[in-house]
């Protein structure tokens, strides 16, 4: 279980028991006043790469806890432009604060710096490797608008391919009892080692290149983005993107359930149509404001404040 | 006296105690007196290559006068020579023979592949778990990328 010293790194280190764990305290945090929780705590916030929601969510959860926010700065201004090593700039930091949110352009920066501070450092983006604090609110999320987790159906549509909150979100699931389709175009597939981590946790999957009949099946339907630098010819990602653009009349035609709940962990580029935004199906608006109690409860665990 | 050896594996130069690392992929001989660090022991080390090997061809062979490798130590050599034998020496007579075998995680010896790994930008001793030991396949404790066959490249 997660307890006070421990660093949150990636999805990978954590149980179905574990994640419930963070899932029933960031659901006490909603529920309860903890203005006080963590008065005299300090929060160094270090994003050394551009990052606006994520930022804002990680101080919002301090601050409503009664706690304060250091912030490093961005690279442009920090001691980085002087040419200071990761390492040393984590031993300095760790000694102004008692936890630190890190997101770093490099893939395991959020782990050395965990081996490194002598206090909690909580990922909030390594590279293109993990993003944990994302996937944990997608799944507060899921929690959430579905009552549970175990035996739904989830599917994931867009860029499959590069998206890591799909990767992490797939791995966490694989930690419960979900069936899993991945609805995109065969350039963006799911990586192929994904899917054989899932088939070892025995994992029910499907692969599939047509969103409209995969519809039905769902209970969430988890939207990316699909960026025009993944492909070379204009011409094809326009028609990638048209094929898989979710709307109302694309909902209907597919026979969606009316309990299907579509998350997106935004910003979104037209792959998802305003036209839902005030329907039930909607919940990815809900999705990103229940960042703020699971960094809530992740932070108070970190800190034994729980 | 060394007694009148009939085993011709170990007829190179008979140790009275040691380790003998026998059947070693020719090619990747030196690579494992690298990796052990034999160059800056005080023993004396003697490396054969180009023997004639049972079955796979030629091999290499590693006698180390005076030292009995750990398990911790042989098991480093696993990725690279992943069919060598290991012979513990006393008084001319081999005492145990170790097969080596892949520990559950592999430490600074392998560089991870991925460019933009923290392990890549930064002095850091790589750690890699070992997911499959045959064929072995491993995923950076840092970056998590997984990497296996020609993609396991040795620092």
């Amino acid at each position: 279980m997660l307890q006070s010293g421990d660093s949150v790194i990636s999805i990978r280190d954590f149980d179905s028991e574990e994640i419930q764990q963070v899932l029933s305290v960031a659901a006490r945090m909603e529920r309860e006043d903890n203005r006080d929780l963590m008065r005299g705590k300090i929060l160094a916030t270090m994003f050394l790469e551009a990052s606006t929601r994520t930022k804002l969510s990680f101080m919002s959860a301090m601050l409503r806890l009664g706690g304060e926010v250091l912030d490093f700065g961005d690279t442009e201004h920090s001691s980085f432009k002087k040419g200071e090593s990761l390492s040393d700039a984590i031993r300095i930091v760790s000694g102004y604060c008692d936890v630190i949110a890190m997101r770093h352009p490099w893939e395991g920066a959020a782990r050395l710096a965990a081996q490194i501070a002598g206090l909690p450092v909580i990922n909030a983006g390594d590279g293109a490797n993990q993003h944990p604090t994302q996937t944990f609110l997608d799944l507060y999320t899921i929690q959430k608008v579905r009552g549970r987790i175990d035996g739904l159906s989830v599917g994931f549509v867009g860029d499959l391919k590069y998206g890591r909150t799909v990767h992490s979100l797939a791995t966490a699931l694989s930690r419960f009892d979900c069936r899993q389709i991945f609805v995109s175009p065969p350039t963006l597939r799911i990586p192929a080692g994904l899917l054989r981590e899932l088939e070892e946790a025995g994992v029910r999957y499907e692969v599939s290149e047509d969103l409209v009949s995969a519809i039905s099946k769902l209970d969430i339907l988890y939207c990316t983005r699909i960026q025009r630098e993944r492909f070379a010819d204009s011409l094809e990602y326009e028609r990638t993107k048209g094929a898989y653009r979710l709307d109302l009349a694309l909902l209907e035609r597919g026979g969606a359930r009316d309990e299907l709940r579509i998350m997106h962990p935004l910003p979104r580029v037209g792959e998802l149509s305003t036209d839902l935004d005030d329907t039930p199906y909607a919940v990815y608006f809900q999705q990103a404001r229940n960042g703020v109690p699971v960094r809530q409860a992740l932070l108070s665990l970190v800190l034994g404040k729980e | 006296m060394p007694p009148e050896n009939s085993d011709k594996e170990l007829s190179v130069a008979a140790i009275r105690d040691g380790t003998v690392i026998d059947h070693i992929q020719n090619e990747a001989t030196f690579k494992v007196a690298d990796i052990l660090n034999l160059d800056t022991g005080e023993e004396v080390v003697l490396v054969g290559m180009n023997l004639p090997g049972s079955k796979a061809g030629r091999k290499g062979l590693i006698k180390i006068d005076g030292r009995e490798l750990t398990l911790e130590e042989v098991n480093k050599i696993a990725l690279i020579a992943p069919r060598a034998t290991v012979n513990i020496i006393k008084g001319y007579r081999v005492v145990e023979k170790r097969k080596v075998q892949l520990p559950e995680q592999v430490e600074g010896i392998v560089r991870c592949i991925n460019p933009n790994c923290v392990t890549n930008k930064q002095s850091v001793t790589t750690r890699f778990d070992v997911l499959e030991s045959s064929p072995p396949s491993l995923r950076c404790v840092y970056c998590e990328r997984t990497v296996s066959g020609a993609d396991i490249i040795l620092k």
